[in-house]
């Protein structure tokens, strides 16, 4: 397997790079390209962010293309809708949305190169089999490969619903393949974003205020100026007043002081040099447009604290808030209650932290624009810049390099829009770097949330009322149609938001990384106040669901739901007594179209407690690389652990007070489980998301593992003390 | 010793994956922006600037170290090994491993992964968990490949005792 990479200028020297691969390349759609001695080239359309989409993407189309995978060699596409689609990873969404158009691809593709073998050969179409990149004909005993009829294939029309394979005959899909760029990994080629270079490049900073609520009111850079390397000091404005964003353009601050020089040191150094005043930004107008069409945003000018915040919200949750979903009369099963129990879940910010920190290359000029880097979605991208840069966006290039983590971060493209301001005032191909500090304390968070659920029981011990009332800074996090909704008679979902200047964004499965830490967690002592086993409570409610489901609008299949929690209960040996040594915690959830379910197995060693195994069972549908898939899962547990123990953003006066590694504690080796066993429900369904769903149950589990291990439930993420690395002495105290 | 200021640039000699370079820069910068954004040499990855990511790590006459604290002076007369140098031939027992057990997610932080790993294997032929966690706990990965890693690093071992490629 070779491949290459999105940075042609960079790819000219080493093993298997453009310079070893045939010029005369015949394109079949917008995602192959065969050259006649038969080297087929695959077109990865979305951004890579770590999903390995640059592998399993071309493998859907090479299945339906039928070639030999070794032979295939993957590039990375530069934005490009018409050809390439809607190009976005996000929302677990890739192999989702690619699916269709790539199998049909692949199987035009094949039909086209099948067609112009006919017609050399004179031949029906019907009496021509194609297999592994060579076409046969039995009946003459003639054969050839794409290669030889690629030319002529190029020429002809891309065909329209040519049937696809059936799945049980699939050899590529559904079997794992290797990460196509993984030497190039080892081997420190350049690939990502920051590595992204050209003759001339300048590198570029941006000294942002020291709090939000704060703008600059004054600079002197003469000192700055003075620095080796130094090249400018100037201010940029991000969005003119009235400028309408994009509904994912955001922006941390708007009135950007400059730094740019050679390298990044030198940069580093200067930005240390500056003599800033900074002021309150006050109230701020920001007009956005987007899906819900144009409105204006009021950002508040408070310079927040989050012990204050914290204590607001608990404020907010008592007042009236608007109701999302009513089934039955909840108000009623309450009143009449024998029992009601009710918890509040509380979580902070978190910072993204990938670790490329953010990062663009832009060079503009007067007629055109070449911007390159980390970035999760061009297309949303696209008319904002050409809007700033007054530019059409056919002169506008975007290319999309590997991406050193993303987990929502890189779909604001506000970065990208910094860099290309940047280079347009400085008149040079600019890299706009954030240090790790810029990067985690002007991030886009995860909000900072807040729920309360309630139950009310009957004399019986019988579920008869269920509500959640959910809050958040500046966004809540309720999924009012997701389970339990559907299946209890009498069920209420209410929610309400706080506004915030500290700007908020999607985090591997927004909303949804809340909710099922709390959801679960409250489940599990609902459970066990009703004396019944987690697991067979869930499996009745959601039996409950699928025979007689409450309401309308239910989002999730209950059988698919109790089939990951079925499969996760059998392949952890759930109640058998081999397993009494661990504290034992399970939790399912159901977000971006796919079913998670995990069994976490937890010990305590010098009072701290680790996670030793994982059981995690998931329904994603058909699975494309199953080995990089259980990669995913893998990670996705490993990450839900981390931020659940430790994950926490928190604010003084508007000013992060974690700015880098030292403050925000991360998971690390020694923390990680020894064994991570991933089960996947074996189906013949469309794929759907796998990035996100597997990740928000982990806090869950692990909540309910913790409460075994230490007799107390755990309210409060993070449930460690980040410096103790104990459980918070009393968890149900706010401590943040 | 190097005597330096900021305003002065002294030309340094370093040795870098067995190769000479004459250099133009501040004594004072750190070894990693040397690599990175002197030489080009890419694979070396800023991650945090203060030694608690190991994104940077590189050996410095065989002992890993992070280059993102580590100045350039120091570097002088010594012998550099990054990501690119670790092998000729990318067959590293840990290169070979890591693509065995496909290993990375975003790949960003992996070149310091195996930079540290390969102490390690050199200090110990058999590493235990134990011993895999304490060269490694300075190593984070935000995709949570951990156990891959520590996989990666026992098998990596195992190619190295048969001395098989």
């Amino acid at each position: 397997m070779i491949s290459f990479s999105v940075l042609p200028e960079l790819a000219l020297s080493g093993k298997g790079t453009a310079a070893d691969l045939p010029a005369d390349w015949y394109e079949l759609t917008g995602y192959i390209k065969i050259t006649p001695d038969n080297v087929v080239k695959i077109i990865n359309p979305n951004p890579e962010f770590g999903q390995n989409v640059m592998t399993s993407l071309p493998m859907i189309i090479a299945e339906e293309l039928d070639v030999d995978w070794q032979k295939v060699v993957v590039e990375m596409g530069p934005h490009d809708a018409v050809k390439l689609g809607p190009q976005f990873t996000g929302g677990s969404n890739s192999v989702r949305m690619y699916w269709k158009p790539l199998r049909e691809a692949g199987a035009a593709a094949r039909h086209m190169l099948m067609q112009a073998a006919a017609d050399t050969w004179k031949v029906p179409i019907e009496e021509l089999t194609a297999k592994a990149g060579i076409i046969v004909h039995s009946k003459s005993m003639k054969s050839g490969t794409y290669g030889e009829f690629a030319s002529k294939a190029a020429s002809l029309p891309i065909p329209k619903g040519i049937k696809l394979k059936d799945v049980k005959s699939f050899t590529i899909v559904r079997n794992s393949k290797k990460n196509v760029e993984v030497e190039k990994i080892l081997t420190g080629k350049p690939l990502f974003g920051i590595d992204y270079s050209v003759e001339g490049m300048l590198i570029a900073m941006i000294e942002h205020p020291p709090a939000f609520g704060m703008k600059l009111k004054s600079f002197d850079a003469t000192k700055a100026l003075g620095m080796p390397g130094v090249k400018d000091v100037f201010t940029v404005k991000l969005y003119e007043e009235g400028f309408e964003q994009g509904g994912f353009d955001t922006r941390t601050f708007n009135d950007l002081l400059v730094v740019v020089g050679k390298t990044t040191w030198e940069v580093m150094n200067a930005r240390k040099k500056l003599v800033t005043e900074w002021e309150p930004a006050g109230e701020i107008k920001d007009t956005v447009g987007g899906r819900n069409g144009k409105r204006e945003v009021i950002v508040p000018g408070e310079l927040e604290t989050s012990a204050a915040q914290m204590e607001k919200m608990q404020e907010y949750a008592k007042k009236p808030a608007q109701q999302l979903r009513k089934d039955g009369d909840p108000e009623a099963a309450f009143k009449n209650a024998a029992q009601i129990i009710e918890r509040t879940y509380n979580a902070p910010f978190l910072a993204h932290n990938c670790m490329e920190p953010i990062n663009f290359f832009a060079h503009v000029t007067d007629e055109k624009a070449l911007v390159a880097g980390p970035l999760q979605a061009p297309g949303w991208s696209e008319p904002t810049l050409a809007k700033l840069l007054n530019l059409p966006a056919s002169k506008i290039e975007i290319q999309m390099t590997r991406m050193g983590g993303g987990f929502g971060r890189r779909a604001y493209g506000h970065y990208l829009y910094e860099a290309a301001l940047i280079s347009k005032k400085a008149k040079a191909p600019i890299k706009l770097i954030y240090t790790r500090e810029d990067d985690m304390t002007y991030g886009i968070y995860r909000p900072m949330y807040t729920a309360t659920y309630r139950a009310a029981l009957d004399a019986n011990k019988n579920l008869i009322g269920f509500s959640v009332k959910g809050g958040g800074i500046p966004e809540h996090a309720i999924h009012a149609n997701r389970f339990p909704a559907g299946a209890v008679d009498n069920y209420l979902a209410e929610a309400w938001q706080i506004p915030s200047n500290i700007t908020i964004g999607a985090f591997r499965a927004p909303r949804s990384n809340f909710n099922a830490a709390a959801e679960q967690s409250f489940l599990d002592e609902l459970a066990e106040a009703m004396g019944k086993d987690p697991i067979e409570f869930r499996l009745e409610l959601l039996q409950r669901a699928k025979d007689k489901p409450v309401g309308k609008n239910n989002e999730y299949d209950a059988d698919r739901y109790a089939g990951v929690l079925k499969l996760v209960r059998d392949k952890s040996g759930w109640g058998k007594a081999e397993n009494k040594k661990y504290y034992r915690g399970v939790a399912a959830y159901f977000c971006h179209n796919s079913y998670a379910a995990h069994v976490v197995d937890m010990v305590i060693r010098n009072g701290k407690p680790y996670v030793e195994r994982v059981y995690s069972a998931m329904d994603c549908g058909i699975v494309i690389n199953p080995d990089s898939a259980s990669n995913m899962v893998e990670g996705a547990v490993v990450d839900g652990i981390g931020n659940s123990f430790y994950g926490k953003l928190s604010h003084k006066e508007g000013r992060a007070e974690q700015n880098n590694f030292n403050r925000y504690r991360m998971i690390r080796h020694s923390e990680a489980p020894k064994k991570i066993e991933v089960h996947f429900v074996q189906n013949e369904i469309d794929p759907t998301g796998l990035g996100e769903p597997p990740f928000p149950p982990v806090f869950g589990a692990v909540a309910n593992a913790l409460y075994k291990a230490t007799n107390k439930r755990h309210y409060n993420q993070p449930f460690l003390d980040p410096l103790t690395q104990q459980p918070t002495p009393d968890n149900k105290k706010k401590t943040f | 010793m190097i005597h330096h200021s900021h305003q002065l640039k002294i030309m340094i000699n370093l040795n870098i994956n067995n190769k000479n370079y004459e250099l133009d820069v501040d004594p004072d910068t750190p070894l990693l922006w040397v690599l990175r954004d002197t030489i080009g040499l890419v694979g070396t990855k800023y991650g945090c600037g203060v030694a608690q990511c190991g994104a940077c790590v590189v050996h410095l006459n065989g002992e890993a170290v992070r280059s993102c604290v580590t100045r350039a002076s120091r570097a002088v007369g010594q012998k550099v090994v990054t990501i690119e140098g670790l092998s000729e031939n990318n067959d590293h027992p840990l290169q070979q491993a890591w693509a065995e057990l496909d290993v990375p997610q975003c790949g960003y932080c992996q070149s310091g992964q195996i930079m540290s790993a390969a102490v390690l294997l050199r200090e110990k032929k058999n590493p235990t968990d134990q011993d895999i966690n304490m060269a490694m706990e300075g190593n984070i990965c935000r995709c949570g490949t951990y156990l891959r890693i520590q996989n990666a690093i026992k098998r990596a071992a195992e190619i190295q005792r048969k001395g098989s490629k």
